[in-house]
């Protein structure tokens, strides 16, 4: 497939049978999803369920045990497919290169793989920017050491947009973040799906972001998919485990104030 | 230890392998060079001055005792470009930035800089790897050279100043200039690439390997510092075999 062909085209995931097994720790236990090419699919789990394990075989950044990762029908290890698609993955951390200046991380894609200009990418690299709220022309220049952990998070969002990805992996994209720019975030994933309709998965543990823009859901519980369907029929799940954890919510036994 | 070495020598090739893309890569390889010489140029020409110094003051009185005295331009001159010459850069330039890279590309590798590489299909071998690799191998025998002729200087001026051998300098370095042949400097020059080479991979590959947080990154430092000194002091002994056996 050719460069022109791919362009802004989204990309089908399919997980069969998926098993991981840190020296004697099993994490994944065969996890079977698909994903559709253009929705937005969200994972959640309590910690340690085995959330950023199983983002980290989609983009190919673990190899499997057993079963396999297939895009667009392709297995993820195979010859050239990691070439062929345009993945990009937002880290939990941001997981910026802190020897670059913010504008050389976000344009550091394009410009080891000679993509575009030197203007064309500076160019890109301020409207990316731009999209996730960093305007000023000064930003381009700081180093991450100087960013808030809000800031980095979505310079590390505006470096994936440069890919032009047709697949976007979000690992807890609001974690750290507080409640406005978390609205925004989730807003910039919403645009994105109506504006170049790829597709994105997301790992979190903020429910109100979930069910704000998932089309479809799953739910990881020990390293199994307990629930995999809509959002209106996680709601209408009856199992109390599910329940429990759709409806935790922070009360504590002798709160000093509440809101 | 038989997994790291071919962990080592499959790194090795590998970025070999990514020498095409040199060209793409080269402002890295020219900030590491600037970083290499910048950084250690100063310390080689002291280090040295007083490697020359040293060799001068030990073999001098000997040699003057015996009768001996018009030789020790040659003694200073073949040591230090044959052996010391390149064995204390090396040593010096692993303990310097052996482990910087080793720390820097650690420290990348735990806080996940690494895999965001590899999520944008950027290999760390040629982003990082290949550039140091290079800048090292080409730094490192034009140190070697600055440390040689500081190093003569060095033996000239002990042997200049020093009462109990008080030779001049015309006839230290007409000595050194008789005994001291330019294969002698090639010599020098192609043990501190090879040495080049083994610090460059011996960092990079522990840098890479690095797992957990700054103890990780400490330990990978320690290591890459120890592993590539043992190497190149081992590695010494059969290169100066092997050149010796060439230039017979």
């Amino acid at each position: 497939m050719s460069d022109a062909t791919t362009a802004r085209q989204s990309v089908q995931v399919q997980i069969r049978g998926l098993c991981k097994k840190f020296y004697d720790a099993e994490v994944l236990h065969g996890v079977d999803l698909n994903i559709e090419a253009g929705e937005i699919f969200v994972i959640m789990g309590p910690s340690g369920s085995g959330k950023s394990v199983l983002l980290k075989h989609i983009i190919g950044l673990e190899k499997p045990d057993k079963g396999e990762i297939l895009i667009e029908g392709e297995p993820i290890q195979g010859e050239g497919v990691l070439e062929k698609y345009r993945l990009a993955m937002v880290f939990q951390s941001g997981a910026l290169f802190n020897s670059l200046s913010v504008g050389d991380n976000v344009g550091l894609y394009l410009r080891e793989h000679q993509l575009k200009s030197e203007e064309e990418i500076e160019r890109i690299v301020a409207e990316k920017l731009e999209l996730v709220g960093l305007k000023d022309a000064e930003d381009r220049s700081k180093m991450p050491s100087e960013l808030s952990g809000g800031m980095k998070k979505r310079v590390a969002l505006a470096r994936a947009l440069a890919m032009d990805p047709q697949l976007i992996l979000y690992d807890e994209p609001t974690s750290e973040l507080d409640p406005v720019i978390s609205v925004t975030i989730g807003e910039e994933i919403l645009n994105l799906q109506k504006r170049v309709h790829v597709t994105s998965i997301v790992v979190t543990h903020d429910r109100d972001l979930a069910f704000g823009i998932a089309d479809h859901m799953a739910l990881i519980h020990d390293g199994r998919i307990v629930f995999a369907g809509t959002p209106a029929q996680l709601r209408a799940q009856k199992d109390p485990a599910i329940q429990e954890f759709l409806k935790a919510e922070m009360k504590l036994k002798n709160p000093k104030e509440t809101l | 230890m038989f997994q790291d070495i071919g962990e080592m020598l499959l790194l090795f090739v590998r970025t070999m392998r990514a020498l095409p893309y040199l060209w793409v890569e080269r402002r890295k390889v020219f900030d590491q060079l600037f970083e290499i010489g910048n950084a250690s140029l100063l310390m080689a020409c002291i280090l040295s001055l007083f490697i020359g110094g040293v060799l001068a003051l030990q073999t001098g009185p000997v040699m003057v005792e015996r009768g001996l005295a018009n030789f020790i331009g040659g003694i200073v001159g073949l040591s230090m470009c044959k052996e010391l010459g390149p064995v204390m850069m090396s040593v010096l330039i692993a303990g310097r930035i052996g482990s910087a890279m080793a720390a820097e590309i650690g420290s990348m590798a735990v806080y996940q800089e690494i895999d965001a590489l590899r999520t944008m299909n950027i290999s760390p071998i040629r982003y990082l790897v290949l550039p140091r690799l290079v800048a090292i191998s080409c730094a490192l025998p034009m140190l070697v050279i600055f440390a040689i002729l500081v190093g003569w200087i060095g033996g000239a001026m002990v042997c200049a100043f020093n009462k109990d051998i008080a030779i001049t300098f015309s006839t230290y370095f007409n000595n050194l200039r008789d005994v001291v042949e330019f294969k002698d400097i090639i010599n020098g020059m192609v043990k501190s690439m090879v040495f080049a080479g083994v610090i460059g991979v011996v960092s990079c590959h522990q840098g890479l390997q690095t797992i957990g947080g700054p103890r990780g990154i400490g330990r990978s430092v320690t290591k890459a510092v120890v592993n590539s000194i043992v190497v190149i002091l081992l590695l010494d002994y059969f290169l100066t075999h092997l050149l010796f056996e060439i230039q017979k």
